[in-house]
């Protein structure tokens, strides 16, 4: 087997001292980042470029995919332990997983994530080694069209799925899609909602709102309800480990977020947050247990971090075959490739098979080593629960402002920061759910612009929506999503009748 | 074994370069005996956009090549992104006002997003330095498309410009204004092509290799690859030579009298001296003939096309004059 050989080889490549010295530095310096809010493997990648333009292509394209691969782990472990998702991605698993935390689940739920982005990572990549050459030419099909029906289906699960009432939810993604309108469109060029302030221009930066709304908005929670009724938490309550019965709950959900998370992240623009969100909202469909969701479900961290991490190497495969940077990561390690006169294409894997190789097999390296570097650690960061309720939040504050300032150094957006946190404290207080918030901000002028993008090619013919099979049956999909739910509902009323 | 496999075992090298300029920089600097006429103190280059992209990289460039020819003692890089560098360039000319060290990485793309975001800070105000590199633009079909010449493009467009799909980067942006400045050449209303925006060349490449669109227009480099592995074809090139390499006519060859190319270069402050702009232009040229700065470009694939003084003066207000024109054509700016 040809392929099979190849990766051998690349694995002799990647065992080499010197370039397992590099992973290790990558996935390091990878959790590190993905820990802080703010600062993400792109902005480090973009960091070291510089530093790293002496050293050899292998080495440090091998140290990059190892940061990719270790942001995502490293943001979801802030994201459970004080609910500040480090990345938009993992902010899907800050809803149950900041909920286990709390309630003394801290160490599985840490545990399932990262056993999860393990499993997904590993199947993923060898998706990305065997399937990659075919998964490119379906993902250049997708049309405009297409990216918008999926679009449909997200929004659809997603309001469907958060909050006690529809209603709540539909609130929410609105003000969502409200926020994600500021800023120049991307069509025409006009500025929106900017009120004359060149800031608000590039729109509104989505860290700054996961943040606003996640860490500060819980931290004025905590502090208003203080005096009332002072939340209990509990460090560790039970095993530190996965139970029997969690790893029976999460395999599933793994495999699935998997399954989702791979093929999305290869379409050229798919990205992390839809299939993070999609698998949450199907996890809470399909679970045994859905009482258990909003207040810290297994299957709800399970699945949306075996997704995130399964859209990572997704994003390797418009990357390596075309060229194409799909997030903003592997748009820095592109300008990496770059750096050494190599061009990501159709002629890379032909070019330079040592190389490409070479790197492919680094990642299953980087993912045992990510496992390894977490599981231990796994105790230590539960102790961060310990830590009495007003330093933790106080702290919490410091490092989402820290975060913030690092990423944009601006008044204007700490500004916006207060108003998010007052927002996220508001719809709290007031019980509406914040997710649907995030993902309108992402998916409406993602959205939008597909749509435009479509009726502007089919030169303003509705038709093109359902004349491509993929959209017919996304839309199909998201209709059914919509409808079922009622349709159920009233059987079940009917039969109530018969008997 | 290509020369890349055969440095993946090597040891890594040291650069033995950057260690000279390191050591020339510590010498000179306690006993300030530095040959002063020839080196600047602490240089500042702002980029104004996020770390990663090309201002970015050309910044960081520039840092990597002034050090290593010694021409200033060090260089910070610092990023101020957003709005197409027009909070970059608000904040030079309202904070940097008279700093003699200050540069800032600024190229075509400011030109068309000052127009369309209507900002209160143009180029006006601003000291132009040198224009450092330029990039071609390129016109590209699917390799099953029809058309087989830039001329059956023209046709096309002229008897009906909606028709003509053209895939390329963001709104009011180089590849927008090349892909109308191209309708205009062939005949036909500028503001009626329909061209469609994508986030950045890579999105845009994906949907004229999916067949979604006529054609696509972007920098040469989104391109090249693809092209030789046999999936795209150039139809043209928009700079005013051929390209080597590319197998395809200028758009002048081509009889369509228009030139157009994606440049960078550097500015500087308003309300420096003329001694100052000296020194920030001799050090620009100096830098952009210096062997580190070369390597760059052939690293990056991109081409030198160094201007300075009054060449670029004009040069600057003449783009300006075009793209105001182009962009009131499209709709995009409100005559």
């Amino acid at each position: 087997m040809d392929t099979f050989a190849q990766l051998l080889a690349g694995l002799s490549i990647a065992v080499s001292p010197h370039n397992l010295l590099f992973a290790l530095a990558g996935v390091l310096l990878g959790t590190a980042v993905g820990v802080l809010p703010g600062i993400g493997p792109a902005l480090t990648v973009a960091l070291l470029l510089p530093v790293t333009y002496k050293l050899d292509p292998a080495g440090s394209l091998i140290m990059f995919a190892g940061i990719y691969y270790g942001g995502m782990y490293g943001g979801s472990t802030t994201a459970i332990l004080i609910n500040t998702p480090g990345e938009s991605a993992s902010m899907a698993t800050a809803l149950e997983g900041n909920k286990m935390a709390k309630a003394g689940r801290g160490g599985p739920a840490l545990a399932t994530s990262a056993i999860g982005s393990f499993v997904a990572g590993t199947i993923a990549t060898l998706g990305l080694t065997f399937l990659a050459p075919t998964l490119v030419e379906i993902a250049v099909q997708f049309g405009p069209e297409d990216y918008f029906a999926l679009m449909c289906v997200a929004f659809v699960t997603v309001s469907a799925t958060f909050g006690d009432s529809p209603v709540r939810g539909l609130t929410s993604l609105f003000i969502g899609l409200a926020l994600g309108l500021v800023g120049i469109d991307k069509l025409t060029g006009q500025a929106r909602l900017g009120f004359g302030m060149p800031e608000l221009l590039d729109g509104v930066e989505i860290t700054t709102l996961a943040v606003g709304l996640f860490a500060v908005g819980e931290a004025l929670y905590v502090a208003s309800r203080r005096h009332h009724a002072p939340e209990q938490v509990e460090p560790v309550r039970g095993s530190l480990w996965m139970s029997l019965d969690d790893w029976r709950r999460s395999w599933k959900p793994w495999l699935r977020g998997t399954f989702l998370g791979f093929p999305i992240g290869a379409l050229p623009a798919g990205g992390a947050e839809i299939p993070t969100f999609l698998s949450y909202a199907i996890e809470r469909r399909l679970s045994k247990h859905p009482e258990e969701f909003g207040k810290g479900a297994i299957e709800g961290v399970a699945g949306p971090e075996a997704a995130n991490n399964a859209s990572a190497a997704g994003t390797l495969v418009p990357l390596l075959t075309l060229g194409l940077p799909t997030s903003a990561t592997a748009a820095m390690m592109l300008a990496g490739f770059q750096q050494y006169g190599l061009n990501p294409g159709p002629l890379l894997f032909a070019d330079h098979p040592q190389l490409v190789w070479g790197l492919i097999a680094s990642l299953y390296i980087a993912n045992v080593m990510l496992l390894v570097l977490n599981l231990p650690l796994v105790g230590v960061w539960v102790r961060l629960l310990a830590i009495p309720q007003p330093w933790l939040y106080a702290g919490i504050l410091v490092f989402a402002t820290m975060g913030t300032i690092a990423a944009k150094p601006s008044v204007m957006e700490l500004a916006m920061l207060t108003v998010f946190g007052l927002m996220g404290y508001l719809m709290r207080r007031f019980d509406y759910p914040i997710a649907p918030v995030v993902v309108g901000i992402i998916l409406g002028p993602v959205a939008e612009a597909q749509l435009r993008r479509a009726l502007s090619i089919s030169l303003g013919d509705p038709m093109v929506l359902v004349e491509s099979p993929i959209s017919a049956t996304l839309l199909g999909i998201a209709a059914l999503a919509l409808i079922a739910p009622f349709v159920l509902k009233g059987l079940d009323r009917f039969r109530a009748q018969e008997d | 074994m290509s020369r890349i496999a055969s440095r993946i075992f090597s040891e890594t090298p040291v650069s033995r370069r950057l260690f000279t300029a390191l050591g020339l920089a510590l010498l000179a600097a306690p006993a300030g005996l530095s040959p002063a006429a020839a080196q600047m103190s602490d240089l500042k280059i702002m980029a104004p956009a996020a770390p990663g992209g090309g201002w970015d990289q050309t910044a960081r460039s520039m840092q990597q090549a002034i050090v290593a020819a010694n021409l200033a003692r060090s260089v910070q890089v610092t990023n101020v992104g957003g709005a197409g560098g027009t909070i970059g360039i608000a904040q030079l000319v309202n904070g940097a006002k008279g700093d003699g060290n200050q540069l800032m990485v600024m190229g075509y793309v400011m030109v068309g997003a000052i127009l369309t975001n209507k900002a209160p800070v143009t180029l006006e105000q601003v000291t132009p330095i040198a224009r450092l590199t330029e990039e071609t633009e390129a016109i590209a079909v699917p390799a099953n498309s029809p058309l087989k010449t830039v001329q059956e493009l023209a046709d096309a467009i002229k008897a009906n410009p909606a028709k003509v799909t053209w895939a390329g980067g963001s709104a009011g942006g180089v590849d927008h204004i090349a892909a109308a400045l191209f309708a205009k050449a062939a005949g036909a209303d500028p503001a009626k092509i329909n061209y469609i925006p994508f986030a950045g060349g890579g999105e845009a490449l994906a949907a004229v290799l999916g067949g979604k669109v006529t054609a696509g227009i972007s920098g040469y480099g989104e391109f090249d690859s693809q092209v030789k592995a046999g999936k795209l074809r150039i139809l043209a090139v928009t700079a005013k030579t051929r390209v080597p390499g590319v197998d395809a006519p200028t758009l002048t060859e081509a009889g369509l009298p228009l030139s157009i190319t994606n440049w960078r270069g550097v500015v500087a402050p308003p309300g420096i001296t003329a001694e100052q702009r000296a020194a920030l232009t001799g050090l620009v040229e100096k830098m952009a003939q210096s062997p580190a700065w070369q390597d760059i470009l052939k690293q990056k694939g991109w081409d030198g096309a160094l201007m300075t003084g009054p060449a670029f003066d004009a040069f600057l207000k003449e783009e300006n004059v075009r793209t105001t024109d182009i962009l009131k054509s499209v709709g995009l700016v409100k005559p």
